[in-house]
């Protein structure tokens, strides 16, 4: 106590893992693997009407070994698989998965040959925000949700 | 009427190749042998009172559930043609049976027919002699089978990574 006293109110004393995690949670840059509709609503919830900077969440990149978290939107198909699951494997650690839409949660109202049957099959998810297509609030609550597993995980070095 | 005109002329010139044909409310069909699928649809194209200069669509249908035997056209392939010249537009259709579902490559007349016979060859596993690369087009190599088949099952997935739920 007598060294807190001594500085004053110039240094705040806390956690490592209670750092990392609010600097990770508010610096999220999203891979989005866009392949249908859903897209539409994710450049809605992207753009700034909904502002998701708010989140540190707005710079999207397009190389998964820049990103953190990796955003599945749209419906993936058997042939599509294998290229999720490559970029998925050429993010680095430490790294999540956000299921948006109801395609990329279950495989949606597509039950056929050609769909895969929830992306949870072939990558492991974090976050599903559920929707066809999901309502831009409902992407910003994934997004909060996913901030608070971050900040609740054990931060990694 | 200017759509009887091409039904008129496809049956003088070609009074054994046609099976059938009917218009219904301005749209003209007329179902044919697959043997003279090509000049017909050269008939068709180049002759200057009809010009269909254009292939719109060609795709195919399985009747398997729908009462037609497999001996006489399981199978039917649909061209429609549109003339950008006149605006007017013609169906032709051509049964195939289940035994052998091949009928001529219209690569030759349109190169578009490229891709779609390549997706009728994905879908449905119709043949196309005279095609320069008939494959598949949409699904993977390793996928066996014809999806679009009405007895090929719904959920019959061929997963190439992960389960097969």
């Amino acid at each position: 106590m007598a060294i807190e006293s001594a500085l004053g109110e110039s240094v705040v004393l806390t956690r490592t893992d209670k750092v990392l995690g609010w600097a990770r949670k508010y610096s999220l840059f999203l891979y989005p693997f866009v392949t249908a509709c859903c897209g539409m609503e994710y450049m809605a919830a992207a753009a700034s009407h909904y502002d998701i900077d708010r989140f540190g969440a707005g710079l999207p990149r397009f190389s998964p070994r820049q990103a953190d978290v990796l955003f599945v939107v749209g419906t993936i198909s058997h042939k599509q698989a294998p290229i999720l699951k490559r970029v998925w494997e050429q993010m680095c650690e430490p790294k999540w998965v956000v299921a948006f839409g109801g395609c990329t949660c279950s495989g949606g109202p597509y039950d056929n040959y050609a769909t895969v049957q929830g992306i949870d099959t072939i990558v492991p998810v974090d976050v599903y925000i559920p929707g066809c297509p999901p309502r831009p609030e409902t992407v910003l609550d994934g997004i909060m949700k996913l901030q608070e597993k971050i900040q609740s995980q054990k931060q990694e070095l | 009427m200017e759509e009887s005109l091409t039904l008129k002329k496809l049956r003088e010139r070609f009074p054994a190749s046609i099976i059938d044909t009917h218009s219904f409310r301005g749209d003209d069909t007329a179902v044919i042998k697959r043997v003279d699928v090509v000049d017909i649809c050269r008939f068709l194209k180049e002759s200057p009172d009809l010009s269909y200069n254009f292939l719109m669509d060609l795709t195919a249908v399985d009747y398997l559930q729908m009462g037609n035997s497999p001996k006489e056209g399981r199978f039917e392939v649909v061209y429609h043609l549109y003339s950008l010249k006149y605006n007017h537009r013609v169906r032709i259709k051509s049964p195939l049976t289940e035994a052998d579902p091949t009928i001529d490559s219209l690569t030759p007349l349109w190169a578009v027919a490229n891709w779609l016979e390549r997706e009728c060859w994905d879908m449905f596993g119709i043949r196309f002699d005279g095609h320069p690369d008939l494959k598949r087009i949409l699904l993977y190599e390793q996928f066996e089978g014809h999806p679009l088949r009405k007895d090929y099952p719904l959920t019959g997935r061929q997963p190439l990574i992960g389960p097969k739920n």
